[in-house]
C-alpha cells in the first residue's frame, strides 16, 4: 500500500510517546554533557502528560499529534517545548482534514515541519540542532519520491539520513541555543536536539510501515 | 547531592508553595499555578510590568515582584524557561490595560516562548513590548550583542522599568526607560563550584579544585578562561577590566554597583570584592551613587560572583531613587 488511513494512524503517536519515555535516561545523558541534563526529564514530562490526555480523549493521527503540540507548546517551555510544538501543530495541521496519508502527503508535511520551525528559530544546518537531523532527513524522503521510490521505501531513507544527521552533529560546534556558549567546547557530544529529533523520525516510519 | 529537598521533582511547586506563604503580604497567587502577581496587580492605571525564567535564581524572578517593581512572573522548571502559556498568562495578570513590557533576559527559550506569547496577547488586544537584557560581557564580543546573555543587571532594568511605570509612564517610555537601563548595564562572572539540578542529582559541569570559571554563565555556561583562583583584589581587576572598557564607563560617571553572589559564597566574601571594586572605580574616578551587595541573582548552589555595574543619567538616576518593596529589593527613597 501507499497510504495509511489517519483513523488508524493513533498508533504512530502511541508508539512515539513510548520511544520517548523509553529513551529518557539516554536524552539527558547526551545533554548533561553540553546542556543542563534535563532535555529526557522534560520530553519525558510532555510526552506522558500526552499519553494520559490521549487516554482521556483519543482520537485519529491529527488529533494525537494536536494534542501533543498543544501540551508541549503550554506546558513544557523551555526551548524544546516550543519546537517540538510547532512540529507536531505542523503535522497535525497537514493531517487535519484528511482521510489517508500518501507519500506525498507525507512530504508535504515534513515541509510544513521544516517551514514552521524556520519562523521560530533560526537555526541553519551546521549550527548543532535538531535541524541537522531534520534537513537531510526530509531531502532523503524527497529524493527518494523524485527517484521514484515507494513510501515505504522513502522512509528507509528518511531513518538512514536521520541516524547520520544526528551523527553529524558529533563534530560541530554549537552556534545557536545555549550550547552555542560553550564554543570548541561542544565538539565532540551529539547534540540532544538532534538526538531526539532522530528518535521522533525512526518512531514514525517504522510505524507507518506497519501500516502501510 | 546535599540539598533539603522532599521530591526532586516538586522542588519548584514546594517552593512556591513556601514562597507565598512567606511572602503573602507581597505576591498573590494567579489562576495559573506557575504565575505569581503582585498582590494588587494588576495596578490600575499602570503599566504592567512583567518577566520570567528558569528557576533556581532566587530571589529572582519571583523575588522581584512588588511594589513599583515586577506586576507578574512566569516560573520554569530549573534552569529551563517557562513555557508560551505561563508568559501569557502573567501578561493576563500584569494588564491593567495600559498595556505590558515584559522584560527578560536573553536565553533561546525564553526568547521563543515570550515571543509566542506575545502573539497570543495581540490577539487578545492586550499592546505587549519587550525588553531582552544582555549584560553579560563575557558571553559574546561587543560586535555581536545580540548573542550576549541577561545576569544580573536584569535586577536593574526590572527597577528602572518598574519605577518608570509606576511614575505613570506610558507603555513605550517605560520599554525605552528599561531599554536604556540595561543598554547602560554591564556584567561579569566568576564561578568557584559548580551547581545540581536536583532532578539530575550530579553537578552538570566541573570545576577543579584551586580552580575558577572567568566569566561564567548563570548556569554554569563556560566563559572566556579557567584559571588559578586568585585573590579578590585580582579577581575585582579582572571584572573590571572586562565591564568598564565595553560601555565604556569613564571619570566622572556616576554609576550603580551590584555584586552578587552565586548562591554559596558567603556574604562576607561579596564585601571582600566589593571593596576591591571600589578601589579600582575610585582610581578611574568613577564615581558609586548607589550599591547593592548580597545574594540578588544566583544559580542554585554555586559559588562565585557576579559584578554589574550601569552608568546613570538623571532619568536612570530617579528611577533607582524611587522607592520600591519587593521581596529580592526594596528601595526607600534616596537622596
Amino acid at each position: 500500500m501507499q497510504a495509511f488511513k489517519i483513523s488508524e494512524g493513533s498508533i504512530v503517536a502511541d508508539r512515539l510517546i513510548i520511544a520517548i519515555q523509553s529513551e529518557k535516561q539516554y536524552l539527558s545523558d547526551i545533554d548533561g554533557a553540553i546542556g543542563d541534563g534535563d532535555h529526557g526529564i522534560n520530553m519525558n514530562k510532555g510526552f506522558t502528560m500526552c499519553r494520559e490526555a490521549l487516554d482521556r480523549e483519543p482520537g485519529d493521527l491529527a488529533h494525537s499529534f494536536r494534542t501533543l503540540s498543544k501540551i508541549l507548546m503550554m506546558k513544557i517551555g523551555g526551548s524544546m517545548g516550543p519546537l517540538y510544538g510547532k512540529f507536531f501543530s505542523a503535522l497535525a495541521r497537514s493531517y487535519e482534514g484528511k482521510t489517508e496519508i500518501g507519500k506525498e502527503d507525507f512530504l508535504a508535511s515534513l515541509e510544513a515541519v521544516m517551514e514552521e520551525l524556520g519562523k521560530i528559530s533560526s537555526a541553519r544546518p551546521g549550527d548543532k540542532t535538531l535541524i541537522d537531523t531534520l534537513s537531510p532527513a526530509v531531502n532523503a524522503f524527497r529524493k527518494a519520491l523524485d527517484e521514484g521510490g515507494s513510501f515505504s521505501e522513502a522512509l528507509d531513507m528518511m531513518t538512514e539520513a536521520a541516524r547520520s544527521g544526528r551523527d553529524s552533529t558529533k563534530d560541530m560546534v554549537a552556534r545557536i541555543g545555549r550550547a552555542s556558549r560553550l564554543g570548541e567546547r561542544s565538539r565532540g557530544v551529539i547534540d540532544a536536539g538532534a538526538a531526539s529529533c532522530c528518535i521522533i523520525l525512526e518512531s514514525m516510519a517504522s510505524s507507518i510501515k506497519l501500516l502501510l | 547531592m546535599q540539598k533539603i529537598i522532599n521530591q526532586p521533582h516538586e522542588v519548584v511547586d514546594e517552593m512556591l508553595k513556601g514562597f507565598i506563604r512567606a511572602h503573602s503580604d507581597l505576591v498573590a497567587e494567579t489562576d495559573n499555578e506557575r504565575v505569581l502577581k503582585y498582590i494588587h496587580a494588576p495596578v490600575k492605571g499602570k503599566v504592567g510590568i512583567v518577566t520570567g525564567g528558569g528557576s533556581g535564581h532566587k530571589p529572582a524572578f519571583i523575588g522581584y515582584i512588588g511594589k513599583n517593581m515586577v506586576d507578574a512572573v512566569a516560573v520554569g522548571e530549573i534552569f529551563s524557561s517557562p513555557p508560551a502559556q505561563m508568559f501569557y498568562d502573567a501578561v493576563r495578570a500584569a494588564d491593567a490595560g495600559n498595556g505590558v513590557a515584559i522584560l527578560y533576559g536573553n536565553y533561546a527559550g525564553d526568547n521563543m516562548n515570550v515571543a509566542m506569547a506575545m502573539e497570543q496577547a495581540e490577539e487578545d488586544g492586550i499592546r505587549v513590548t519587550k525588553v531582552v537584557a544582555n549584560d553579560d560581557v563575557p558571553s559574546a564580543p561587543a560586535s555581536e550583542p545580540g548573542k550576549r546573555r541577561g545576569v544580573a543587571g536584569e535586577i536593574l532594568m526590572w527597577k528602572v522599568g518598574g519605577a518608570k511605570a509606576a511614575m505613570g509612564g506610558n507603555l513605550d517610555e517605560v520599554t525605552a526607560a528599561a531599554q536604556k537601563a540595561i543598554n547602560n548595564t554591564r556584567s561579569m562572572g566568576v564561578g568557584l563550584s559548580p551547581c545540581t539540578i536536583p532532578e539530575v542529582g550530579h553537578p552538570n559541569f566541573t570545576i577543579e579544585e584551586g580552580k575558577m570559571e572567568v566569566g561564567i554563565g548563570h548556569h554554569g555556561e563556560p566563559g572566556i578562561a579557567v584559571s588559578d583562583i586568585e585573590k579578590s583584589s585580582a579577581i575585582a581587576a579582572r571584572m573590571t577590566d572586562e565591564i568598564i572598557p565595553d560601555l565604556p564607563f569613564k571619570r566622572d560617571d556616576e554609576v550603580v554597583v551590584l555584586i552578587s553572589g552565586l548562591g554559596s559564597t558567603p556574604i562576607m566574601e561579596l564585601y571582600i570584592l566589593y571593596n576591591d571594586v571600589v578601589k579600582i572605580l575610585d582610581q578611574r574616578g568613577i564615581k558609586v551613587y548607589l550599591s547593592y551587595v548580597g545574594n540578588y541573582f544566583t544559580s542554585l548552589e554555586m559559588s562565585g560572583a557576579t559584578l554589574t555595574i550601569m552608568k546613570l543619567d538623571a532619568e536612570l538616576k530617579s528611577c533607582m531613587d524611587y522607592e520600591a518593596d519587593s521581596v529580592g529589593l526594596r528601595q526607600f527613597r534616596h537622596h
